[in-house]
């Protein structure tokens, strides 16, 4: 089953869905692709309990002739097309161009229980709990670094959890540095003000890092570093962040170029959001962290790029410029701690699929050979969390994306477009 | 303020708002969705269908995703033993 | 000028077994390998130990190689998983050409046995219905390639072999080789570069067979045996530009490994999405319930194939103290332990435990 799109937009967080409602209004047959059950992407992700912000309901709400397809996963690439799966089968979408919207995932790093039940991702558990998972009444510790903790501590305390405190890896002053500069961004500055009302009572410290999670079968217990020390705090649920990485998987696997930014790469994109592969456009933060305002002015260049409308993205540029400077400020300001490297000690799980430790890593100077004797990096989540972690930690940079680009089913990579059905496994 | 779904993790019933997550709707049983390949329990991690620490088996497929996949009603899912 | 008893120029598995082979004759090795340890050919291999019959030179270096795999069934490093062979026939036609073939196994000494459809379904379930039968060839094993030959490197090493990791032989030279550092070592040298062989031995002639091999999550006890349809070497043997072959593996991790497409003009790396459907739906054909298995990856490897389909073993036609040792196609994991004694012998001018003359590299030169 083949599907045919003027353009096809993958990722429906903001940059996704504004680039494919500005492409529709140009007349294009626009597909909107993304693997969650709703669209809104991570920062807008629909939340079981509460509504979403408004300017997300309007984004959502105003995608008029776009189609929208969720739960479909791209998992591979052909010439002009890509091979979606969905639940209960797949299919060929075939584009004229293509905006990758492709978003970020957090960055993890490894410390000493970070496997154990209980330990997430900051973002991860926002997610979560937007999902439904039952914090009420649990204490949480929301940890690691960037604003992304301030609104994941918010959903938390929304949805009834007990914040026992927010510990920021950057040091006190260089928060209150970045605070400053939010001036010149109004509207950043009053989203920080309203978080900051919402978490009142919430402990915000500085200068802090988790060094380790402990308990018999799940979480009991956190260990954090502190400008004054250490200390030890019991607790239901940890959720750990060190800001964002971009998703490139895709963009490498259709051959466009990357950039590295510090350890991680991102798509190499011009200033009118054109990858180095003819008709394949990036936006937001997989052409480089830069949050929500980017996203969107990103998403609606690409748009008009993808439909043909270069004049009406050139207007865009000026806002793209302000926007972008934001990103360089964060990734300043919240410059990680290089003792957070060195959590890991030779026992940890790096390779939480294969079960690799740090130790066993030892003596290898390139991912490949790692992978080859120690399958680092060969399981399901196909080295996005290892992989990324040993590019932050200086070991060595993740290598080349191989097919599939998420693990897929044999009958969707055969071709066929159903789910086989009453086979046993 | 919506309607549930009921479910059934590893045998016990559970109701949960609809759009929940399996992996949502599990944590009201258990925090051990699977066992790793040396045998340690763990639970999500990314929230967001990138770690695959979810993995589950959800009406007899193997290693689904469970923060990925929204509950139906009647869904039988099943943790590593 | 370092000077060496023998330089060994490629650290994929023929190599690795080479320099493990002569370091262990007390030589002074050096070994010399500008990527990863077996990231070649190797890296790419399934790891099928397997010994195939339809020609009597290639059975008799599998089975000499297959005795001295059996030192190695218990290393933690080999993986090794002694999940028998079992050649799946389609048609009853199919099944009698198989007796044929368990004969001639076991006039070489490995044990095969013809079975019936009914034991055929007992030892693999998944089976699609309606297939005659085939044959068991119960002693076979996996091993997993890469992390092998690093074991032998590191094994040679531990006896005073020098690695030169992250070099490349530039050039051969009258009595030794010049590495892409400008470095010269001195002494005999043993080429087993593969696919690259034509770049130091360009009268040897050799074409890259590139595959596919897709690789699945786990699913313990799905698959008990290496599986393979009994036109198998029709597609291995055979000099069609592109075949696909039903060649299924279950991992000692509980994952599947599918396999096998043989091309000869695809030159580059990429996966193709055509020949990765071929192969499957060739696979889904005898276990349907693959469909339903999630990949995890997919990558592409080339088998160095010399004309003939033997490998090259031996001196280099015209030349002295140079040897090579590379062509195995798809059976270099099986024979290389084999390769690197016959080489041995050939090197220190004893008789070797099999005939070498269906291999002598001097084939091509006449």
């Amino acid at each position: 089953m083949t599907e045919r799109y003027d353009i096809l937009v993958v990722g429906a967080g903001p940059a996704g869905l504004t680039a494919a409602r500005t492409a529709a209004a140009h007349g294009a047959r626009v597909g909107l692709i993304d693997a969650q059950a709703q669209p809104g992407g991570q920062v807008w992700r629909h939340d079981v309990r509460h509504h979403a912000p408004r300017e997300a309901r309007a984004a959502i709400s105003g995608l008029g002739q776009v189609e929208l397809l969720s739960q479909h996963t791209v998992v591979a690439v052909e010439p002009s097309a890509l091979r979606v799966e969905m639940p209960r089968g797949a299919s060929e979408l075939r584009y004229d161009a293509l905006v990758l919207a492709t978003g970020a995932r957090e960055l993890l790093l490894p410390f000493p229980g970070w496997t154990l039940p209980g330990v997430t991702g900051a973002g991860g558990l926002q997610a979560l709990a937007k999902q439904g998972w039952p914090v009420a009444g649990k204490r949480v510790v929301i940890a690691g670094s960037g604003p992304l903790l301030l609104a994941a501590a918010a959903t938390l305390r929304a949805h009834g959890a007990h914040v026992l405190g927010i510990y920021e890896q950057a040091a006190a002053a260089s928060v209150h540095a970045f605070a400053r500069q939010l001036v010149h961004w109004p509207a950043k500055a009053m989203q920080a003000l309203g978080l900051r009302t919402r978490l009142a009572g919430v402990p915000y410290h500085f200068g802090s890092f988790i060094r380790g999670a402990s308990g018999d079968d799940t979480l009991s217990r956190v260990d954090i570093e502190g400008p004054r020390g250490s200390q030890s705090i019991e607790c239901d649920m940890l959720g750990v962040g060190y800001g964002l990485v971009p998703n490139v998987e895709l963009a490498q696997l259709l051959g466009c170029a990357l950039v590295h930014q510090g350890a991680h790469p991102r798509v190499q994109v011009d200033a009118l959001l054109r990858t180095s592969v003819s008709g394949i456009y990036a936006a937001g933060e997989a052409g480089g962290i830069g949050g929500l305002a980017v996203a969107r002015i990103e998403g609606e260049i690409a748009g008009h790029m993808a439909a043909g409308q270069t004049q009406a993205a050139t207007a865009l540029l000026p806002m793209r410029g302000k926007e972008r400077r934001f990103g360089a400020l964060l990734s300043h300001h919240f410059a990680l701690d290089p003792r957070l490297l060195s959590l890991a000690n030779a026992q940890t799980l790096i390779c939480r699929c294969e079960d690799v430790t740090l130790g066993e890593l030892d003596g290898f100077s390139d991912a490949r050979s790692a992978k080859l004797v120690t399958r680092c990096g060969m399981g399901a989540c196909q080295g996005r969390i290892c992989g990324t972690a040993l590019a932050e930690l200086g070991r060595f940079p993740r290598n080349g994306a191989r097919p599939p680009v998420f693990p897929t089913r044999l009958a969707t990579l055969a071709g066929l477009t159903t789910f086989p059905s009453s086979d046993d496994y | 303020m919506s309607a549930t779904v009921r479910l059934s993790v590893n045998g016990q019933p559970v109701e949960v708002p609809a759009g929940a997550s399996v992996a949502a709707a599990m944590a009201h049983v258990t925090l051990h969705f699977r066992r790793s390949v040396s045998g340690t329990a763990r639970a999500p991690l990314c929230g967001m269908g990138v770690c695959f620490e979810c993995r589950v088996n959800i009406d007899g497929v193997p290693h689904v995703r469970a923060c990925m996949t929204p509950v139906i009603e009647g869904m039988q899912v099943r943790t590593d033993d | 000028m370092a000077h060496y008893d023998l330089i060994v120029i490629g650290a994929g598995m023929i190599g690795a077994s080479c320099a493990d082979a002569a370091s262990a004759e007390g030589m002074r090795v050096a070994l010399i390998e500008p990527g990863p340890i077996g990231g070649g050919a190797t890296a790419a291999a399934m790891g099928h130990l397997v010994a195939m019959d339809d020609d009597p030179a290639e059975l008799a270096l599998a089975r000499y190689s297959l005795h001295h795999w059996e030192a190695f069934a218990d290393l933690k490093e080999a993986e090794f998983s002694r999940c028998g062979t079992l050649w799946v026939a389609r048609s009853d036609a199919d099944r009698n050409a198989a007796a044929a073939r368990a004969a001639r196994l076991g006039a070489a000494g490995v044990e095969a046995h013809l079975i019936d459809a009914a034991t055929l379904y007992e030892l693999e379930p998944a089976l699609t219905p309606g297939l005659s039968g085939g044959m068991l060839v119960p002693r076979e094993a996996v091993v997993y390639p890469p992390r092998m030959a690093r074991y032998l490197v590191q094994r040679a090493q531990s006896r005073g072999a020098r690695l030169y990791a992250g070099r490349r032989a530039q050039a051969l030279l009258s009595s030794g080789v010049q590495l892409d550092d400008r470095t010269r070592l001195s002494g005999p040298v043993l080429v087993a570069t593969g696919c690259a062989i034509p770049e130091l031995l360009p009268m040897l002639p050799m074409r890259a067979r590139k595959g596919h091999l897709i690789i699945t999550e786990r699913y313990p006890n799905l698959l008990r045996h290496q599986l393979l349809e009994l036109g198998y070497a029709d597609s291995a043997h055979g000099d069609a530009d592109s075949s696909v072959a039903f060649n299924v593996q279950p991992r000692p991790t509980g994952q599947i490994l599918i396999g096998s497409s043989r091309e000869f003009s695809a030159i580059d790396a990429s996966v193709s999405p055509a020949m990765v459907q071929r192969m499957l739906e060739r696979s889904f054909a005898f276990v349907p319930a693959l469909r339903r298995l999630q990949a995890l990856r997919i990558w592409t490897g080339f088998r160095p194939t010399t004309p003939d389909g033997r490998p090259y073993l031996g001196a280099v036609p015209g030349a002295t103290n140079q040897w090579v040792a590379a062509g195995h196609e798809g059976l270099g994991i099986t024979t290389a332990l084999g390769s690197a004694r016959l080489l041995m012998d050939l090197i220190h001018g004893r008789t070797p435990a099999i005939d070498p003359a269906p291999y002598a590299p001097s084939r091509m030169a006449a």
